[in-house]
């Protein structure tokens, strides 16, 4: 049987990715970002013209884990993007002629500034930091993946939200044309996702560019998306075209579609069992095939950044 | 007698090794010599074993009134083997799960037997299963006479308990274990509607 060894993505696991994301692509992105790297250092976060290209001008976070990380194997062909089909790997299979570029996104709602901005434009502002997080399912799996992203305390306050602005609601691109898993009603589309205000600027909050260095691949929700890594992956919406400060607590495509399976908070949660399976341990995709589960940590192992804005809440009512 | 022996020397075989063929490739999948596993090798093997276990249900469900639409009678020598196969992948399926995806951990074994109806609903059709695997030789099913005609219609319970079962683990998207359901629901429809004639000897 074989095992993985997840432990250190050695060379022939990059080849095999650079193959997956067509070589010539790859070298005219890398071109692109190459020379978009001189601007990058002047003006902030940059993203590559073409999708898949490599990062530049990444500074490292003292919230990254430093346990090992899981293949980019691992990362881009296991996964949750019903967009694109339920099963797992679907995403990978369907998302290839997704089009990424242009991309803009809309900011609304209560605050300063609002509009519908280039992807380019939202993000030059920023600087980009790796992220090396756990993600926690809700199906009881999780990985460890090293993102690239923009803090989204930073975003928000970029927009200057009024006192009016408690939550902050998301949402994914509606493209039934390119998006074949939304030609069916498995979830009511657009995704929509949301937080409070004081989730949103909370430090471990980040909207995600890329992984690895590189732009996200399609199939992880290129090119922006949301990863908040003390929830179940889930909250992470992916492919975000709007972004929105508003009052009332936002409705969620889970929440809507199973409302007594998927909360609002969806904090990580051993104790709180799903109604139809324990999350008391997890299985660490990569880690073989004898390997036993993991237990599962209160908030996915984030508390100490993260316990805070829960206190007096009633975590299993509040789930 | 000719066909008879040709059945038993020629055709027996090779339905045999065609219904291993779903396990081979698991095997060779997981070896990567025709594929891979996914990332998550043993949901991928544990999810493989249960389909197949559903479609040879299924299968057996299909034989006998394929033997009364086409009227050929030898159809339902295979029916025995097909659904001892049905065992066989489910009691697979089981073994993963208890092996691979709970690490023999009794209590955690224990617990979702109780606590998860899905598994517990699982468990039942595996022990039905069983019952019907070891009684089929025909040595005991002649001794049982008529008991054992009672207690093999227990495979229209497990083909309802397996896509309940099925139903109640998927997270949300549902059409998978609907098109078994329309199938078992045709497949039982067609008995249902037999039976009421008293010349049918459908089972």
């Amino acid at each position: 049987m074989r095992k993985r060894n997840y432990c250190k993505i050695n060379s022939s696991e990059i080849t095999s990715y650079n193959n997956y994301i067509n070589r010539r692509k790859f070298i005219k992105s890398a071109t692109l970002a190459g020379s978009a790297m001189m601007v990058a250092s002047v003006n902030g976060a940059n993203i590559p013209e073409t999708p898949q290209g490599k990062l530049s001008d990444i500074s490292s976070s003292i919230y990254s884990t430093d346990e090992k990380t899981n293949s980019i194997v691992d990362v881009t062909t296991y996964n949750n993007f019903y967009e694109f089909g339920t099963n797992k790997d679907d995403p990978y299979k369907n998302s290839k002629n997704f089009k990424t570029r242009p991309w803009s996104i809309e900011v609304s709602g209560h605050a300063e500034k609002t509009g519908v901005f280039n992807l380019e434009d939202f993000i030059k502002p920023h600087l980009l930091e790796e992220r090396i997080y756990r993600m926690r399912c809700v199906e009881a799996w999780s990985m460890v993946i090293p993102w690239v992203g923009i803090p989204l305390a930073k975003i928000v306050k970029q927009f200057k939200p009024l006192s009016k602005a408690k939550y902050v609601r998301f949402e994914t691109i509606h493209d039934k044309e390119n998006m074949i898993g939304q030609r069916y009603r498995i979830l009511k589309w657009p995704y929509r996702e949301g937080l409070t205000i004081s989730e949103a600027t909370n430090p471990l909050s980040i909207l995600a560019v890329g992984i690895y260095g590189y732009a996200l691949p399609n199939q992880n929700g290129a090119p922006l998306r949301l990863i908040v890594p003390w929830k179940y992956g889930f909250k992470g919406i992916k492919s975000i075209v709007k972004m929105s400060f508003v009052e009332q607590q936002p409705r969620t495509s889970w929440e809507m579609a199973a409302p007594d399976e998927y909360g609002f908070y969806a904090n990580v949660n051993p104790k709180v069992p799903h109604p139809r399976w324990s999350q008391a341990r997890e299985r660490r995709i990569g880690s073989g095939l004898f390997a036993e589960k993991i237990p599962t940590s209160m908030f996915n192992g984030y508390g100490e950044h993260v316990a805070h804005l829960y206190k007096g809440l009633n975590l299993r009512r509040h789930f | 007698m000719n066909t008879i022996k040709k059945i038993r020397f020629f055709w027996k075989p090779l339905v045999f090794f065609i219904c291993l063929i779903p396990t081979i490739l698991i095997l060779t999948d997981a070896l990567e010599i025709t594929g891979h596993l996914s990332a998550n090798p043993i949901e991928d093997i544990q999810d493989r074993l249960g389909n197949w276990g559903l479609r040879f249900i299924v299968l057996v469900l299909t034989i006998s009134p394929l033997k009364i639409i086409t009227g050929k009678n030898w159809i339902i020598l295979f029916r025995r083997m097909i659904g001892l196969f049905a065992f066989y992948y489910v009691f697979m399926h089981f073994l993963t799960w208890a092996i691979l995806e709970q690490n023999l951990n009794v209590s955690a074994v224990i617990e979702d037997i109780i606590e998860r109806k899905f598994i517990t609903l699982g468990l039942i059709s595996l022990t039905l299963l069983f019952i019907m695997a070891v009684t089929s030789p025909n040595s005991i099913r002649r001794k049982m006479g008529v008991k054992w005609h009672q207690i093999h219609k227990s495979i229209y319970v497990v083909s309802v308990l397996g896509i309940w079962h099925y139903w109640w683990q998927v997270k949300i998207d549902a059409r998978e274990p609907l098109i078994y359901a329309i199938i078992i629901s045709i497949l039982l429809l067609y008995r249902l509607l037999k039976f009421k004639k008293p010349t049918s000897s459908v089972r």
